[in-house]
């Protein structure tokens, strides 16, 4: 029975079902494009989205997969994790999220560390985690390094995309970094991008930098010149302000603030100053002085003043092992005012979106990434867990370590 | 005076007011005579001041009624009185003056138990003043107490009682082979004192811990323990001595009991003859040993008078546990986390010992690399007593759905377990952990009426606490500020604007 497993699963992995074409049919699919189809077929090929509607013809051929009485999702991203890059995270055993020491933080890359083995990956998808936006943490400066989206298939090329964003501590940990005040915060912050953008003339000069080591302006460059996206860890509602008025001076940066615990207080100068916000909606505790005004509809709240949100645990809960979780976070903000429609798109479109491949995955659309999830409930209650889990249009095995322990210890008679 | 005293901890309580009162009357004797007088430590010096709130009868119509002992009825009317579950059935007769609330649609069950929390010893906000839960100075620190370091101002209580948690078990942390007591409290709003908060009659416990926490903490320290074995034999060190301890106060007070009047009722009247027998009895009067407070504390736990929670993950590590209780006659009323309790399933269900598990957690230490989503109905269906836990101040405020994953994870692996039967993981099973199961953690007539209305099945993601009651009165209502915030958030300048 074992022995056939591992084949079936060997056969899995071998040869990649993209090739074929599937249809997905009669289940109650979320789009993420426009509503909710009651029941509805979803056809992908060669893993792409061919055709989503009432009634898609299965090409000859074609594998068809039953999911009337059943959801159809998008895959789930993990906008906020470090699978892959740590088997145990703690113990004092290997952990590529966290860098210690100042040699290196802008310059950390999270894509280069990740690990598609891993087993973190496998237990993440089969709960319907498709995609993972991880980033690693280094503690030298500020810059907590660069991040990346991977796919969770498991595959040799697992970083799709790879430099999303460069990780920035504009908080309590910012000023803790930047020499034990936020005072010294935002001097820092702009001498290190002055650092950055005169790269490497300054280094070769001979002058050097202010703030910042060789190796962390020539990775900040980009950054700096308004390529790439700064994710800023940042909670306290003055704090988001000191970052709107930043951003009024340095009209080329693009951000995108990961924590947020006080931005419902804000919420109308963070939508005009149209900056996405990564929220946690279990946070309402105020765990740390930056977070007095924490409350569990933040998510609503900044969902109905027009500001983009993206559903992540916050920066401290972020961790390698349980990414799986963020879709009762979704759920939780739903029990907390937030629309179920606009809670699934925070934890698919939207982080698709914030991070530039809202034309590849986090929709059900033709032309996207076959990412497709078949669940035997709302993909949102804790209750429910996927029956079938489609990456780039493969079949992921739902087996992992977790599983194997589980079948092995089973008090239910086989 | 107490309305939840259980009977082994009256007894034992009544017995030590006896006791003063004996020796005061001694006391007031000796004066004349030098009366001999018997030394007893007290067994609770800081004694719980926790007063129920009054509360009207209430009556709950029409509601699906999960009663904790794996019964459900739906359209059922539950009637709290006195504090006290007084009936369930349907069309139930109110009392004169009964509040009537109407649960159709509702789900009423008891309130939840959390037997693993740290709320006030590490409070929000989270900073080195406030990081109170670990004496981390010395493998051995029975002595202390967890509710020394209870600060009652902590904001995650209101948070908990949101949650629909009405009694939380608040343990020292697990750095220390012996971290300390804890203790059982309601999450009272309001609450000037550890003291008002405190279950009255509720058992202490001693927190200790298995396995990488003290052993890579003191190992890093170049102490001991270091390793595992160091772990084993710092426990066996420390009971051995406390047996000696033990020992000795009990030859003491067998000695003291022949230099004792009888305490009965005649003690005043036959208190001379006693002392004229007395000095025509052999040798001085017995002097007590020493108090030594870490000893104190373990021979207590070798009396069965405080209950053991032991952190442990692994299933080996677990099983020697057990070893080493059987070695010095004590017992084990739970392992904690308990990652890896589904590989011993079947031997914590014979030795009669729960296990306090995540239902999610794993892959963070090594010791919890093999947690899997299963672990807590495993050790359901194997007649276990499996409780679900927190051991944080986020997970406390949704226990029901770390029920839920468990629940629905035990049935796709093929365990027919029903939802009424899973509430036991919430309230009756870590009622049985810490020492209250006669007082609470079921919808029993008698028991006290710990009581939350849920706006939907709460084994889901959407559902919330509607109200909850802590005997019988209700201190929480969605929406309504019934209780000021904790002093602490009192007065945050983002409260006082409009929203």
């Amino acid at each position: 029975m074992n022995r056939l497993a591992v084949f079936i699963l060997a056969a899995l992995l071998a040869t990649p079902a993209a090739a074929d074409s599937v249809l997905v049919r009669g289940g109650r699919v979320v789009t993420n494009t426009g509503a909710m189809l009651e029941r509805g077929d979803v056809l992908f090929t060669d893993g792409r989205i061919v055709a989503v509607g009432a009634q898609v013809a299965a090409p000859a051929g074609a594998r068809v997969i039953d999911a009337s009485g059943k959801w159809v999702t998008p895959g789930a991203i993990a906008a906020m994790t470090e699978v892959g890059l740590s088997e145990i995270s703690g113990s004092g055993a290997p952990n590529d999220a966290s860098l210690s020491g100042s040699k290196i933080s802008a310059a950390a890359e999270a894509g280069r560390a990740f690990d598609p083995a891993a087993s973190a990956v496998a237990i993440t998808r089969l709960e319907g985690v498709t995609r993972a936006v991880i980033a690693p943490n280094a503690t030298g400066t500020i810059f907590a390094g660069i991040g990346a989206m991977v796919s969770l298939d498991g595959g040799p090329d697992s970083v799709k995309r790879d430099r999303l964003f460069q990780v920035l501590e504009l908080g309590e940990t910012g000023a803790e970094r930047a020499g034990g005040s936020r005072a010294a915060l935002w001097p820092y912050l702009e001498a290190a991008l002055q650092d950055a953008r005169e790269y490497p003339a300054r280094y070769t000069s001979g002058q050097g930098g202010a703030v910042l080591e060789e190796i962390d302006a020539r990775a900040l460059k980009p950054f700096a010149l308004g390529q790439g996206v700064f994710l800023v860890r940042t909670e306290r509602a003055s704090d988001i302000r000191e970052l709107i008025r930043f951003k009024r001076a340095n009209p080329t940066l693009k951000f995108v603030i990961h924590g947020g615990a006080e931005a419902w207080l804000v919420a109308d100068e963070i939508a005009r100053a149209n900056i996405p916000v990564m929220v946690d909606p279990m946070v309402n505790l105020p765990e740390r002085l930056e977070k007095l005004a924490a409350r569990l509809d933040n998510a609503a709240l900044l969902e109905r003043a027009g500001v983009k949100i993206v559903i992540a645990p916050g920066p401290g809960n972020v961790d390698g092992q349980q990414a799986r979780l963020v879709l009762q976070l979704a759920g939780n903000a739903v029990a907390n005012g937030l629309p179920w429609e606009a809670a699934f798109r925070a934890i698919s479109r939207a982080p698709a979106e914030t991070f530039g491949v809202g034309g590849e995955v986090g929709s059900l659309a033709p032309g996207r990434v076959a990412d497709v999830v078949v669940w035997d409930g709302d993909p949102l209650d804790v209750m429910s867990a996927p029956t079938a889990v489609f990456i780039a249009g493969a079949e992921m095995p739902l087996v992992s370590r977790q599983t194997r322990l589980r079948d092995r210890y089973s008090p239910v008679a086989r | 005076m107490n309305a939840k005293l259980g009977e082994r901890h009256l007894h034992r309580w009544t017995l030590g007011v006896a006791g003063a009162l004996v020796a005061a009357t001694m006391g007031a004797a000796a004066l004349a005579d030098e009366a001999f007088r018997t030394v007893r430590p007290p067994t609770s010096p800081y004694p719980s001041t926790y007063v129920a709130r009054p509360s009207a009868p209430i009556v709950i119509r029409g509601a699906t009624v999960i009663d904790g002992e794996g019964g459900e009825l739906s359209g059922a009317d539950l009637l709290i009185a006195d504090g006290k579950i007084a009936a369930i059935g349907t069309g139930l007769a109110a009392p004169a003056g009964a509040q009537e609330i109407d649960g159709r649609g509702k789900f009423v069950t008891p309130g939840i138990i959390d037997a693993h929390s740290h709320l006030g010893v590490y409070p929000a906000p989270s900073i080195p003043a406030s990081s109170d839960g670990n004496e981390a100075t010395q493998p051995n620190t029975a002595e202390v107490w967890a509710e020394h370091s209870v600060w009652p101002q902590d904001p995650g209580f209101t948070r908990a009682v949101a949650g629909g948690v009405t009694t939380l078990h608040v343990l020292p942390g697990s750095a220390n082979l012996f971290g300390g007591r804890g203790v059982t409290l309601h999450p009272v709003l309001g609450a000037r004192t550890m003291q008002e908060m405190k279950v009255p009659g509720a058992p202490y416990s001693l927190k200790m811990a298995c396995g990488e926490n003290p052993s890579r903490l003191y190992g890093g320290r170049n102490a001991s323990p270091a390793t595992g074995m160091g772990n084993v034999a710092g426990w066996r060190q420390a009971f051995s001595k406390a047996q000696e301890y033990d020992r000795k106060w009990k030859d003491y007070w067998r000695k003291a009991a022949r230099f004792e009047p009888k305490t009965d009722a005649e003690a005043p009247r036959r208190f001379g003859r006693n002392q004229a027998e007395k000095k025509k009895g052999a040798g001085d009067p017995p002097t007590a040993p020493d108090r030594d407070l870490e000893m104190e504390t373990l021979a207590a736990v070798l009396n069965g008078e405080v209950l053991v929670q032991w952190h442990c993950y692994r299933a080996d590590e677990m099983i020697v546990g057990l070893d080493v209780a059987r070695e010095f006659g004590f017992k084990v009323a739970a392992f904690h986390h308990a990652v890896e309790a589904y590989k011993i399933a079947d031997v914590l269900a014979r030795e009669n010992v729960c296990a306090a598990i995540w239902a999610d957690w794993w892959g963070f230490k090594l010791e919890a690399y093999d947690g899997i989503r299963e672990n807590i109905p495993f050790v359901h269906a194997r007649g276990g007593c499996a409780v679900v836990h927190s051991d944080s101040e986020v997970g406390i405020q949704r226990l029901n759905q770390e029920a839920a994953k468990a629940l629905a994870d035990g049935r796709r692996a093929g365990l027919q377990i029903s939802r009424a039967d899973a509430w036991r993981w919430l309230s009756l099973n870590p009622a049985k952990a810490i020492g209250i199961a006669e007082q609470t953690g079921s919808l029993k007539v008698g028991k006290a009426g710990d009581v939350v209305i849920w706006s939907a099945d709460p084994l889901s993601s959407y559902a919330v606490a509607e109200r909850v009651f802590i005997d019988g009165a209700q201190i929480y209502q969605r929406g309504q500020a019934i209780a000021p915030p904790s002093d602490f958030e009192l007065g945050q300048s983002f409260r006082e604007r409009a929203r």
